[in-house]
């Protein structure tokens, strides 16, 4: 797609600043609020230390490829940004991808639970030589109009 | 302990001393890229046992849920030994993250450094 802005990075985590920031870019371009523009930045971060904690298990020589792909208004949303990562690391079912039990007061593991919670619609998936694909998509809604 | 400058620090941009309270002025991006070194300082600082701790955090522009877990275990730190430990200045996106993990009932949260130090 001509308007899809693609990164890649290896899996460092001295370099996730530049990709979050590259994503908080985009939702500003389509014209996101600076609200969603935040919650755009905060998921792309902890997907990406995802990668780097769980899928790489901290090699930090791994490759990670990201693609932002800005999405135009319609008559539903007022924009979007659609965010697909792809490690070649750790494989895990989709399925077993949950974020913990919040009551359970503890360090760590809240990266899923915080993806869930900020992005419209996010799916894990496998693919067949290695590692893992995520596609992630936040919208900014119009008025009276719920993302879904 | 007089002031402190942590030039070596990212986040911890200074310390010092209100009374009996120690009040950490902290700045930038609270992220995994960080997270080892600042809670290395954090728990560090935190040997000296303050009855109060403060984090002035409104010059804090990003924090992940690394630097949410290297809160908590400062908590559970400072809890240890009967203190308390109170955010200051939280800027919106910073609030959000602990609203999003629950996290915003557990930390005393307070807009000034007055209000704090009470």
């Amino acid at each position: 797609m001509a308007d899809d802005i693609e990164l890649q990075i290896t899996a460092n985590s001295k370099y996730l600043c530049i990709v979050r920031m590259a994503a908080q870019k985009v939702a500003e371009i389509v014209g996101m609020s600076e609200k969603v523009c935040g919650e755009v930045s905060l998921a792309m971060e902890e997907a990406l230390t995802n990668v780097i904690r769980h899928g790489y298990g901290g090699e930090c020589d791994k490759p990670i490829i990201i693609k932002l792909h800005p999405i135009p208004a319609n008559e539903k949303v007022a924009g979007g940004v659609e965010i697909e990562i792809r490690d070649y690391g750790k494989q895990v079912p989709p399925e077993e991808i949950e974020g913990r039990d919040l009551d359970d007061f503890r360090p760590g593991g809240l990266g899923i639970h915080i993806i869930k919670s900020v992005m419209d619609k996010v799916e894990y998936s496998c693919p067949l030589e290695s590692g893992m694909l995520l596609r992630m998509i936040k919208y900014e809604p119009k008025m009276g109009f719920k993302p879904g | 302990m007089i002031d402190k400058y942590y030039p070596s620090s990212k986040v911890i941009r200074k310390v010092r001393r209100e009374n009996q309270a120690l009040v950490l002025e902290l700045v930038g991006d609270i992220d995994m890229a960080g997270a080892v070194q600042f809670k290395g300082d954090l728990l560090e600082i935190v040997q000296e046992q303050p009855p109060l701790l403060v984090l002035e955090m409104s010059g804090v522009v990003f924090m992940d849920s690394s630097g949410l877990a290297t809160l908590v275990e400062l908590l559970q730190a400072v809890r240890d030994y009967a203190g308390e430990l109170r955010l200051v200045g939280l800027q919106q996106r910073v609030r959000s993250i602990l609203e999003i993990s629950h996290l915003d009932k557990i930390f005393k949260v307070f807009d000034r450094e007055a209000e704090a130090l009470e």
